[in-house]
C-alpha cells in the first residue's frame, strides 16, 4: 500500500558497495536487493567471513530500533526459530555524513509461498499452514502477535519445506494496538474486528493469505465486507477443503492457533485417500444433475403450456 | 515518566492556499503552543508527480513539527493512521531527547546513542505512544476540487478512529472543514471519542476557488482546550516537558 505514496525511505545501495558499521566496525559487501518496504530496504550481503546475511537498512532510526527490539525478544524464546536470528546492529555513515541505522539477520533461503505452491501443488497449502500455526501458537504463548502477516512476508524454506515469516516489523505485544498492517489482511479494514493485538488477529490474516493465493488480484470490500469474504471463500475451488476452517478464522471464532490447527489437521487426515472419494462424490452428484434436468424440462413444458394458453386467449378475444 | 495529552492537527488538502496568512507561519505559531501540525496532500489519479501546489504540504508540516505525506486517494486510509502515529512517536522522541540532553549534556539525542541503549530508550517511547492520550483535530479542505475525494476522506477518518481506539490511551477527535460559510472553519463533529458517526454529517461542498489554509489553521488552534494553551504560552520552551509531568 505504501508504494502508492510518493515519499518513502528507500536507501539505494548498488551491488558492490561496502558498508562498515560505526560502532562494531564490521564490514558488509552488498550483493543484491532482496526487497523494499515501508520501513526500509533489505539487501543480501556478505560478511568478511564469507557468510551471507540479510541486511535491513533505513533512515528511520525509531522503526529499525523497534524491529531490533522485537527480534531480540524473539531470540530469548529458547529452542525455536520464531524469527530470523539477529546478528549485528549498527549505524552506517555515508559519504555525506548521513547516518543510516541497520541490522543484519539470518538470510532465509527459500521460495515465495506462491511459486512454491504452483510448482509443488496446492495440496501443500494446508500442511504449510499447520506448520505456521505451530509457530504462531508459540509466538502467542510468549505474549506477541505477528501483526503484518501477508503472503509477501512468508517464505518456504527448503529441505524440508517449512513455512517461515521474514519481516517482524508488525510484531506487537498482545493487548496493544497493531503496529503495522496491510489493508487487505487487516480485520479492521474488513470491519471484522478491532486492531487490538490478540491471537485471532493473526488467524484472520492467515485466512486472508489463503484468499490472496486463490485471488492473486485481490478483490474489493463491497458494501458488506464480511459477507464478501465468506462468498469469496465459498467460490474459490482450491480452498474448498478448508472452507469451514477459513470461515471460522475470518469470523474470529478461533481463540487460539492450536484450535485452528486441530481443525486443519482433521481436514487433512480426512482427505488422505484422495482419488476414490473424488470419484464417489462425482457419482453422487450425477443423480442430482439428472433430477435438476428433469425439473428444467418440466419447467419449460409449463411455460410452453401457459404461453399457448395466452395465445389461445389472445386469438379468440 | 507520566503521560500527558498529545495534541495534533491533521490537515487534509489537495492544493495550495491562496488567501490570508501564510500557513507555514501559522503552523510555526501552533507548534509553539504545543500542538503538532500534520499535513496530507491528496493527489488526483492522473497526477504522476508532485504538482506545484502541493509543495506547501511539506513546508507546513515541517513548520508545525509534524509529518507530511502526499498520496493518491486509494492510499488515504492507511496514510492517515501512519502519519498520526509517526507524529506521535516523533513528538515523544522529542520529549525524550530533551530529557536526555538534560541528563547527558547537549549533543545527546536518541540517534547518537549506541544501538544497545537506543533500544531501551525506544521501548520507553513506544510504551508512551501506546498509553498517552491524544487529541486530533482533523481539518478537511472542502473546496470544489476535493469533491470526488470526500467519500474517501470520510472512510479514512473512520479507519483512523479504529486504529487509535485499539490503543490503551484515550483518544479525542474533532472534525472541521474549511472554508466555512461565515467563519474560517466549520464544525462538523465536536470533540468525541469515536468517529463512526461521520458518515451522515459531512457537509455540502463550498464551491469557488478560495483556499484560506492559514486562517483555517489559526482558528483550529483555538479549538484545543484554552487552559492548556495559556499555560503553554506562559511556559514557552518548557511546555512540552510540563505536559509530560516529568
Amino acid at each position: 500500500m505504501m508504494n502508492q505514496t510518493l515519499k518513502n525511505s528507500e536507501v539505494n545501495l548498488k551491488p558492490g558497495t561496502v558498508i562498515t558499521g560505526k560502532w562494531n566496525k564490521k564490514s558488509y559487501h552488498i550483493h543484491a536487493c532482496l526487497g523494499q518496504g515501508a520501513i526500509g530496504s533489505v539487501y543480501l550481503a556478505k560478511q568478511s567471513d564469507q557468510k551471507m546475511v540479510a541486511l535491513k537498512i533505513s533512515d528511520k532510526t525509531a522503526s529499525i530500533t523497534t524491529e531490533v527490539n522485537v527480534l531480540k525478544s524473539l531470540a530469548k524464546v529458547q529452542g525455536s526459530t520464531l524469527g530470523p536470528s539477529l546478528f549485528d546492529v549498527d549505524d552506517w555513515i555515508d559519504r555525506r555524513g548521513q547516518c543510516y541505522p541497520f541490522y543484519t539477520m539470518e538470510y532465509v533461503r527459500g521460495n515465495e509461498l506462491r511459486s512454491f505452491l504452483r510448482s509443488r501443488g496446492d495440496q501443500w497449502l494446508g500442511l504449510l499452514f499447520i506448520q505456521l500455526l505451530e509457530d504462531l501458537e508459540r509466538l502467542h504463548q510468549q505474549g506477541w502477535v505477528f501483526g503484518d502477516l501477508k503472503i509477501d512476508n512468508l517464505i518456504v524454506a527448503s529441505s524440508p519445506p517449512k513455512l517461515r515469516w521474514i519481516d517482524v516489523g508488525g510484531t506487537t505485544q498482545i493487548g496493544r494496538s497493531i503496529k503495522e498492517y496491510t489493508e487487505f489482511y487487516d480485520r479492521g479494514y474488513w470491519q471484522a474486528g478491532s486492531r487490538k493485538a490478540d491471537p485471532s488477529y493473526d488467524l484472520f490474516a492467515l485466512a486472508m493469505v489463503a484468499l490472496h493465493y486463490a485471488y492473486p488480484n485481490q478483490f474489493d470490500r463491497g458494501s458488506h465486507p464480511s459477507k464478501t469474504l465468506i462468498e469469496k471463500v465459498k467460490s474459490a475451488r482450491l480452498l474448498a477443503p478448508y472452507q469451514d476452517c477459513l470461515r471460522k478464522a475470518l469470523q474470529g471464532r478461533y481463540q487460539s492457533s492450536e484450535a485452528m490447527k486441530k481443525d486443519l489437521n482433521k481436514i487433512l487426515l480426512q482427505s488422505q485417500p484422495k482419488r476414490e472419494p473424488v470419484q464417489n462424490s462425482g457419482k453422487r452428484q450425477r443423480p442430482i444433475t439428472k433430477f435438476s434436468a428433469k425439473l428444467a424440462w418440466l419447467e419449460s413444458l409449463i411455460i410452453l403450456i401457459i404461453a399457448s394458453l395466452f395465445w389461445i386467449i389472445y386469438y379468440f378475444i | 515518566m507520566k503521560t500527558g495529552t498529545l495534541k495534533q492537527i491533521l490537515l487534509i488538502t489537495d492544493g495550495c492556499s491562496n488567501k490570508g496568512e501564510d500557513p507555514s507561519m501559522v503552523a510555526t505559531l501552533i507548534q509553539q503552543q504545543g500542538v503538532t501540525v500534520n499535513v496530507i496532500g491528496v493527489l488526483e489519479d492522473d497526477q504522476s508527480e508532485n504538482p506545484v501546489g502541493l509543495e506547501e504540504v511539506e513546508e507546513i508540516a515541517l513548520a508545525g513539527g509534524g509529518v507530511s505525506q502526499i498520496v493518491y486517494k486509494q492510499a488515504l486510509s492507511q496514510t492517515v493512521q501512519t502519519v498520526t502515529r509517526q507524529a506521535m512517536t516523533q513528538t515523544l522522541q522529542g520529549v525524550v531527547n530533551k530529557e536526555l540532553k538534560h541528563i547527558l549534556g547537549d549533543n545527546q539525542t536518541i540517534d547518537a546513542l549506541p544501538p544497545e541503549q537506543r533500544g531501551e530508550v525506544m521501548e520507553v517511547v513506544e510504551d508512551l505512544s501506546e498509553t498517552s492520550n491524544i487529541e486530533v483535530l482533523v481539518l478537511v479542505d472542502t473546496s470544489a476540487s476535493m469533491q470526488n475525494k470526500l467519500p474517501t476522506v470520510k472512510e479514512a477518518l473512520i479507519d483512523l478512529s479504529v486504529s487509535m481506539n485499539a490503543r490503551i490511551g484515550k483518544n479525542r477527535f474533532s472534525i472541521y472543514t474549511f472554508p466555512g460559510k461565515r467563519n474560517a472553519i466549520n464544525k462538523v463533529i465536536d470533540w468525541s471519542e469515536k468517529l463512526d458517526k461521520v458518515s451522515s454529517v459531512f457537509p455540502k461542498l463550498t464551491s469557488g476557488g478560495i483556499t484560506p489554509t492559514g486562517p483555517a489553521l489559526k482558528e483550529a488552534m483555538h479549538q484545543f482546550s484554552k487552559t492548556g494553551l495559556l499555560r503553554s504560552l506562559k511556559r514557552d520552551d518548557e511546555s512540552n516537558l510540563e505536559e509530560f509531568g516529568s
